[in-house]
This record gives structure tokens, C-alpha cells and sequence, in this order.
């Protein structure tokens, strides 16, 4: 697997996750993702940004173009010096929110992506991955 | 086997780059299925970007190995001759033998500078054939993928040639499933549903599954979330022709029960109908103006 | 900060979200549009998101919010023009919004709205067996 463009941008304000989605678009119309796709990718991105915001109080997006063999992908590693997630599987459950939303941000942005990982330890911080093949 | 810079190839490629590709473009237009290689107009600016990319290549010091960095440019390019090819026809050995039909040519340059140093030169052509070989089998293999996408793209186009969503009345379409239907064609199906939904404006879309012998639990959960989807945009769904087994499947999901779903597309043309506020009358009567 | 224009059109106050909203954003045009349903005594409030390229839980619950509050203020609320992209994409994030009522387009919307009005038809999602 190649990483062919890599790139950082800041979530630290919520013009900066208005910034995250367009990117996400731009990336993913550039390697050819469909509509659908690309919609799935940018929605578990605009998820993802808010809790880095919200809830991490501001971090850092990484995006990367991957190919692998004739596969094309983005690869979304979110990552925070907040709170960090004292239980990630409760956190993980549809529904649950300790900040009056929906809880369907992290759960829905696993169920949009191909591949998804979390980590997170209190006081540490927190990073999600998340990935999307063509 | 070698691994710096200073062999006898890299010195060639630099130095007698010219003769050499003359020597090969000559070598490919005599070679066995050379029509459709002629008929290959870039296959000139192929070989010329490839001696380059070699170059480059052999410059990185990576002989062994073309997954490195020295070799992504080799390795796009492979990439696209080979991506080309399949799309124009060619079989595996006549993509593969853009990378091989170099052999001879090098060898016979090669074989010429070494002279006597029979050493030498037996450790060279170890070396130039295990680096060729293996660019000829990147080759095929991207080859082969290269033909999987196309084969992948043409089902898909047959698949939605084959399942028309058709307009039944003014606000009405309908899409009559047939066949067996695995994850990746109802997925198909149903997009083409939701857009012509939109492109026709229909306020209900029948799906239906009268054709359809059995249903996994994947394409099952698909049926019901396109009947989630077509709700969000303002549409309503009609299944028909649901199977006792097809049944099954769903109830056993467990998930939203709530759609509506009639034993024949008949049916469904009728509720639909009457939703949109019109009813098949016999000639004489009076229309009834029945709202739902 | 810039803010969603809101149109009367009859007794339906019409919002055509053209942007994407930043979070205050969407909040700011939530409390207008509860400010806008008192003030005109508007009956109906139709969304028109078909420019939006994407609904995320964050849109989700504010569409959610809208509904139900114009609901307490007596307004029956319809989202019309949703894409099918995004239409797939939140039914995969796990949202239905099944208290909201939808139209394909702002004529069959303000059609709806009327007859939720006229007690037609139900403010909430038709739910049937
Ligand atoms: N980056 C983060 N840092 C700390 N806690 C987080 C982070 N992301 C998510 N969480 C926790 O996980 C919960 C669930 O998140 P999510 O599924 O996005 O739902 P919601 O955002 O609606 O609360 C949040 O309420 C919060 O407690
Ligand atoms: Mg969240």
C-alpha cells in the first residue's frame, strides 16, 4: 500500500469542520469516489471533526490518498490531546452521548467507512482512523 | 546479484539508450501478435518512458525490489500500458511481452560490453533477468485486475440494463426484480431507483420480488434501508410479491416492519394509485375521486 | 454572521438551505425560524435541503428540533428535496427522522403542508402495517 498525498489540516473551530468536509469532498471526487461514496465519506468526517471539537477540544485532521494494487482510498486519522474515552465500547453504542446529541457519531461514522479504529485513554487523548476503498 | 548503480545496464541504459530502443520497437513489430501491438499507437512513448523510468530506477540502487520509491514511476507506468491494453483486448502475454521483447535487445548489449569477463557477465544477466521478469509480472498482474475492473464495470452496466426502473403512471415507478440478487446488484438496483425517483418525481415505488426465488439477510436489509431512504426523500415504497421465505428473512431482522407490502405487483399498482388519489373505474361509471 | 434567508410564501415560512452551515450557524437558523413562527403566526415550515450535499446527526437533530418545536408552536414542518445520496448515507449512519414528514419537491411540500393544515394528513411520519 502507497500513501501518495498526505496532508494536515486543523479542527479546532467550527469553520475548520466546514473546512474538513470540503476537503473530504475534494479528495474523494479527485480519486474518482461515486456520489455515495463520497457522501458516506465526507458525513463519517463531519461526525468524527465535531467530536474532535466538541469533545477533544480541538485537534488535527491527517488526510492520505492510499493505493493499493488498483484500489484507491482516503484514510481520515483524527487526533486530540482532550479528555480521552473511559469506555470506548459504551461510547461505541448507538445512542449514547454525554453531550446531549444523537450518539450516532461514532457508531454511524464506523458503519460508513471500510475500515475504522479507535484509541483513546483518559487524560491522553484521543485518535480515530477511519477509511474508505473504492 | 548486482545492487549498486555502476552495472553494466544502468551504464547501457544511460549511454546507448537510442540503439537500444530502436532495437526493441524494431524486435515488438516482428513478434507473434504484432498486429494489435502495432495497432497500439503509444507504444513508442511506452518504451521510451520506460528506458527512462529504468534509468531512474536503477539510479535508486534498488534492483531487487521495484515496490520501493525509485520505482514509482515504473510502476505508473506499468500501470497504464497495462490498463490500456486491457481495455483495447489484448490478452495477458501480449501486455506481458511489452516488458519481456526488451530481453534480447539488452542481452545482446550487454553480452557486447562484458567482453570475456564470463563472471561478469553471467552475474549481470542474473541480475537484468530477475529485474525484468519481475516488471513483466507486475505487469500481468495489473493486468489481470486491469480486466477484473472492466469485467466488474460491464456487469454493472448489464445489471442496469437488466433491471429498468420503468415509470407505471404519472408518479408511480417500478422496479420488477428478477433473478437472484446478491448485496452488490440490489445495492446497484436500488440507487437507480432512488434517482429515477427523483428524475420522474414519483411519489411511491413499487419494488417487485416476485422473480426473486430467496433473499440473504444482507440483500433483505438493503430492500428495507432503500424503503428507509425513499421515505427521507418524500417516496413511499410498495413491496410486492414477498415469498414466504423472503418473509422470514425479514421478520427475522427484526428491524422497521412498517412497510407496506401487497401479494402482486397488481395490488401495488392499485394502493398506489388510490394514494395518488386515482382509481381504475369501468368506462361508464364516474370516476370516484377516492383520497387516501 | 451570515445568516439563512427565510421567505413567506402564504402562511408557510420556506427555508432553502443553500450552504454548508457551521454548527452556530444551523442553531442561529433554528432560533429565527422559532422567532419567525410567532412573529407571522405562520402555519407551516417547509426545509428545502436539495442544494445540501450531506446530513450528519448534527443536521439530523436540528431537523428533528425544528419539527418538533414548530409542532408546539402549531406549525407542521416538511424537509422536501433530500438527495438519494444523503437519503442512503443517514439511513447507514442510523438516523430514519421518523417524526419529520418529507416531499420530493417545494410544490408537493407546500401541497403537504396544506394538507396537514387542513388535518389531511398527519404531522408525523404515516407509519403503516
Ligand atoms: N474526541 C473525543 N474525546 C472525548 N470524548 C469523546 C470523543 N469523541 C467521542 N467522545 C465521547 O463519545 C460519546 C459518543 O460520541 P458520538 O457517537 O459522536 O455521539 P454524540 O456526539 O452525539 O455524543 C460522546 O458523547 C463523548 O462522550
Ligand atoms: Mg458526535
Amino acid at each position: 500500500m502507497i500513501v501518495e498525498k498526505d496532508e494536515t489540516i486543523p479542527v479546532r473551530t467550527s469553520e475548520d469542520v466546514v473546512r474538513v468536509r470540503r476537503e473530504v469532498r475534494e479528495r474523494a471526487v479527485a480519486l474518482g469516489f461515486g456520489l455515495v461514496d463520497q457522501t458516506k465519506l465526507v458525513t463519517a468526517a463531519s461526525e468524527i471533526a465535531r467530536n474532535t471539537l466538541d469533545y477533544g477540544g480541538g485537534g488535527e485532521l491527517r488526510i492520505e490518498c492510499l493505493r493499493d494494487g488498483n484500489r484507491r482510498g482516503l484514510r481520515l486519522s483524527f487526533s486530540d490531546r482532550g479528555p480521552g474515552i473511559p469506555d470506548i465500547e459504551r461510547a461505541m453504542t448507538d445512542g449514547y452521548t454525554t453531550g446531549g446529541g444523537l450518539g450516532l457519531g461514532l457508531s454511524g461514522a464506523k458503519r460508513l467507512s471500510s475500515d475504522f479504529a479507535i484509541r483513546s485513554s483518559p487524560g491522553q487523548g484521543t485518535v480515530v482512523i477511519l477509511a474508505r476503498w473504492k | 546479484m548486482a545492487n549498486k548503480a555502476d552495472t553494466i545496464i544502468s551504464t547501457l541504459i544511460t549511454r546507448s539508450r537510442k540503439p537500444l530502443l530502436d532495437e526493441w520497437l524494431a524486435r515488438q513489430a516482428t513478434m507473434a501478435g504484432s498486429g494489435a501491438i502495432a495497432a497500439d499507437g503509444d507504444v513508442k512513448e511506452y518504451c521510451t518512458r520506460f528506458l527512462a523510468e529504468l534509468d531512474t530506477g536503477l539510479a535508486a540502487g534498488e534492483v531487487g525490489d521495484i515496490r520501493g520509491a525509485g520505482w514509482s514511476g515504473m510502476r505508473e507506468l506499468l500501470e497504464e500500458v497495462s490498463r490500456s491494453r486491457a481495455g483495447k483486448g489484448f490478452t495477458p502475454s501480449e501486455t506481458a511481452s511489452f516488458v519481456f521483447s526488451l530481453k534480447a535487445p539488452l542481452f545482446a548489449l550487454v553480452q557486447r560490453e562484458a567482453g570475456d569477463n564470463a563472471a561478469r557477465l553471467a552475474d549481470e544477466l542474473q541480475s537484468a533477468t530477475t529485474l525484468l521478469d519481475t516488471l513483466g509480472l507486475y505487469t500481468v498482474e495489473v493486468f489481470q485486475k486491469a480486466r477484473e475492473e472492466v469485467i466488474a464495470r460491464q456487469q454493472e452496466e448489464m445489471l442496469e440494463l437488466s433491471t429498468p426502473v420503468v415509470r407505471l403512471w404519472e408518479g408511480i415507478v417500478a422496479v420488477p426484480l428478477i433473478g437472484t440478487l446478491d448485496s452488490n446488484r440490489t445495492q446497484v438496483v436500488m440507487e437507480n431507483l432512488l434517482q429515477e425517483i427523483v428524475s420522474a418525481g414519483a411519489q411511491i415505488a413499487i419494488i417487485d420480488i416476485t422473480g426473486v426465488p430467496t433473499v440473504d439477510t444482507l440483500v433483505a436489509q438493503h430492500l428495507l434501508k432503500t424503503v428507509s431512504a425513499a421515505r427521507l426523500m418524500g417516496a413511499d415504497c410498495i413491496i410486492s410479491g414477498i415469498r414466504p421465505q423472503i418473509a422470514q428473512t425479514i421478520v427475522h431482522l427484526g428491524v422497521d416492519l412498517s412497510v407496506t407490502s401487497k401479494a402482486s405487483m397488481s395490488g401495488a399498482l392499485e394502493l398506489a394509485l388510490k394514494r395518488i388519489g386515482k382509481a381504475v373505474v369501468e368506462r361508464k361509471a364516474r370516476p370516484a375521486a377516492e383520497v387516501s | 454572521m451570515d445568516q439563512i434567508p427565510i421567505l413567506m410564501v402564504g402562511d408557510c415560512l420556506l427555508v432553502s438551505i443553500q450552504v454548508d452551515m457551521h454548527d452556530q450557524l444551523a442553531l442561529a437558523l433554528q432560533d429565527s425560524l422559532m422567532t419567525k413562527i410567532v412573529e407571522t403566526g405562520a402555519r407551516g415550515v417547509m426545509l428545502d435541503i436539495s442544494s445540501l450535499q450531506f446530513v450528519d446527526s448534527f443536521i439530523g437533530r436540528l431537523l428533528n428540533n425544528i419539527a418538533s418545536m414548530a409542532r408546539v408552536l402549531d406549525a407542521a414542518t416538511v424537509v422536501v428535496g433530500m438527495q438519494p445520496a444523503v437519503a442512503i448515507t443517514l439511513v447507514e449512519l442510523g438516523l430514519t427522522l421518523s417524526g419529520i414528514r418529507t416531499a420530493l419537491n417545494v410544490d408537493k411540500g407546500l401541497a403537504l403542508i396544506r394538507r396537514i393544515i387542513d388535518g389531511e394528513e398527519q404531522a408525523f411520519d404515516r407509519r403503516e402495517g
